[in-house]
């Protein structure tokens, strides 16, 4: 009691001080988080609210804006969007199909200590992650071309298949995009499993060894269910990674077009609504349709994962 | 026991051949491409890219094309992609790693609301904001300029995040300690805090660096005139349904992409650590 009594003079000057040094700190917060602020407002906020708002518009020139109610979200009801919904959803399929299954496969087999070289395959597998699109699309536009002598067509023909026109053709358009979107992202599926591989304590494996477990059986009961953060989040990414493709089939059809629309897909429309035919109106409301499948997706994904049950605790 | 000796030998090969097909289908479009490139732009429309090459036909003409084809265009394109990757990277570190640090270090009111709202942006395709964007760069006059392609995008949401996870393991003590030797927060955060994130840094300039010199979709947007594009856009022009600039493209695609390979030789831990901190947390 009595120490108190006697620092209190000497706590006066600081005092002061301190009350001074609360202030800045109070304000120091949000000069940090500023450029935040600023850019979500211009470069985020306001976009999002000016493409709702021109989903209901029908913009002939900058000067010549009519509200024209439902009627951009009805006219989606043509058989472009639709084939555009099932071209990006097929593309979305099989991407998940193939970028789940067998990047886990991988991060098992470099994961194991038996393996081998596991640092070089490693790399080998992620620098296709490394380029740009237009390199992915190159290459395999000149790849998939119809000539006989080009890769896939010799190599069709080293089993007797005549050559292919891949690039016209529904299937096989589609066969040479998810094998491009295969080849750039592979290697990063492959990452963010190995990373969560290592999360797997080793002591479960070796108690199912001492049980009598086989290889299989680890894999399927301990190996799949450690995964299953990962997996969520890599489905998830790969949802909306497939649902707002738009490069690679820009790339590989060398435009926003592509013969019989096999290639187009849902931001392709909103380009081709936007600038193509300048109908903004139209744009922004598959836009809008766009937000809407990704923030289903999202909100799946964040009750999947219990997000919201650790909020509401 | 004989029998699983077999198992495990047919197991092990298995792999192996597994691992170097699928090592091959990742590294043999960059050998093709390289091979294409030393082939006259005539012999790509006529056979594509193929096994079938007719090495008397192999020079080096589409290299000298890099500097003199077209006027020099390519020339452009690296310069334009040298100083957009450059800015854009300089300008998010510093902006991104004051917001995470910002995010990370103090509370304040808002702090979660605005959390949150970094993990919504970074959860929202930047392809659907395509056209208010383009109307709002007429409006701002960054169509066809350099800022246009760097300031829409520059406070990349994922920076933040990646920052923000950095900078909570930063040792409080230290803001106290700066505090009683009388530096400002900024103070604290330029002489002691920023130097401890260092590691960081190293992480994301590696990452945004990559992300800017490939950027795709908004660059195709924003840029319009010819001098103007980046090496991308520069590159994907000169793809035309006639096929016909084939000895520029291909010599050009294999210079853009060397860079940054070297750099990933030199940087692996960095790319890789980037990718995982966060990512996977659900």
């Amino acid at each position: 009691m009595s120490a108190d009594v006697v620092r209190t003079p000497g706590l006066q000057p600081k005092k002061v001080k301190r009350k001074l040094k609360f202030k800045q700190e109070n304000v120091a917060p949000y000069v940090f988080v500023l450029p935040f602020i600023v850019s979500f407002l211009i470069f985020f906020l306001y976009p999002i609210i000016s493409t709702g708002i021109m989903s209901f518009q029908e913009i002939l020139g900058p000067e010549d804006v009519k509200f024209i109610g439902l009627k951009n979200y009805q006219n989606l009801l043509n058989e472009h969007f639709y084939n555009a919904l099932w071209v990006t959803t097929k593309y979305t399929f099989w991407t998940i199909l193939v970028l789940i299954p067998l990047p886990i496969l991988i991060a098992v087999l470099l994961n194991s200590k038996m393996t081998k070289g596991s640092n070089f395959f490693r790399s080998a597998f992620f620098i296709p992650a490394l380029t740009s699109v237009i390199i992915a699309g190159l290459f395999f536009r000149l790849a998939f071309g119809e000539q006989e002598t080009t890769l896939l067509n010799s190599i069709l023909g080293m089993f007797g298949v005549p050559p292919k026109v891949w690039l016209q053709g529904k299937n096989t358009a589609m066969f040479a995009m998810v094998l491009l979107c295969t080849w750039r992202w592979l290697g990063v599926n492959m990452i963010y499993f190995l990373s969560g591989l290592q999360g797997i304590p080793t002591e479960q494996y070796e108690s199912a060894s001492i049980d009598g477990a086989n290889a299989w059986h680890k894999f399927i009961s301990i190996t799949v269910p450690g995964l299953k953060p990962v997996i969520i989040y890599v489905i998830t990414i790969s949802v909306y990674g497939g649902y707002s493709m738009f490069a690679e089939s820009y790339t590989m059809f060398a435009g926003p077009r592509s013969p019989g629309d096999i290639g187009l897909t849902l931001v392709n429309y909103i380009y081709q609504q936007g600038f193509n035919e300048n109908n903004l109106g139209a744009g922004s409301a598959v836009g809008i349709t766009l937000l809407g499948i990704v923030m289903i997706v999202n909100l799946i994904q964040l009750t999947l994962t219990g997000f919201f049950k650790k909020e509401s605790e | 026991m004989k029998n699983s000796k077999m198992q495990n030998i047919l197991l092990s090969t298995g792999s192996y051949v597994l691992l170097l097909i699928v090592s091959l289908f990742c590294l043999a479009p960059f050998f093709f491409l390289l091979q294409s490139s030393f082939f006259p732009g005539s012999e790509m429309i006529r056979k594509g890219i193929t096994f079938n090459v007719d090495f008397s036909k192999m020079n080096f003409d589409n290299y000298k094309l890099l500097l003199e084809g077209k006027d020099g265009i390519y020339l452009y394109w690296y310069k334009n992609s040298l100083i957009i990757t450059l800015l854009s990277t300089v300008l998010s570190l510093f902006l991104t790693s004051m917001v995470g640090y910002g995010l990370a270090v103090y509370k304040f009111k808002g702090r979660n609301l605005l959390f949150i709202i970094v993990l919504i942006v970074m959860m929202v395709p930047v392809e659907i904001l395509i056209l208010p964007l383009y109307k709002l760069s007429i409006t701002m006059k960054l169509i066809d300029t350099h800022w246009g392609a760097i300031l829409p995008f520059v406070v990349s949401p994922f920076a933040i995040f990646f920052f923000r996870q950095y900078a909570i393991g930063l040792p409080k003590d230290f803001l106290d300690a700066g505090r009683i030797d009388g530096c400002t927060e900024y103070g604290i955060y330029f002489k002691i805090m920023m130097p401890l994130m260092l590691p960081a840094f190293g992480a994301m300039t590696i990452l945004q660096a990559m992300g800017s010199w490939n950027s795709f979709v908004w660059p195709l947007i924003v840029l319009r005139s010819n001098e103007m594009l980046t090496l991308p856009i520069g590159l994907q022009s000169l793809i035309t349904p006639y096929g016909n600039n084939y000895d520029l493209l291909l010599s050009g695609a294999v210079m853009s992409v060397i860079p940054i390979i070297l750099v990933f030789i030199f940087n692996q831990k960095a790319f890789i650590s980037g990718l995982t901190v966060g990512g996977v947390k659900g």
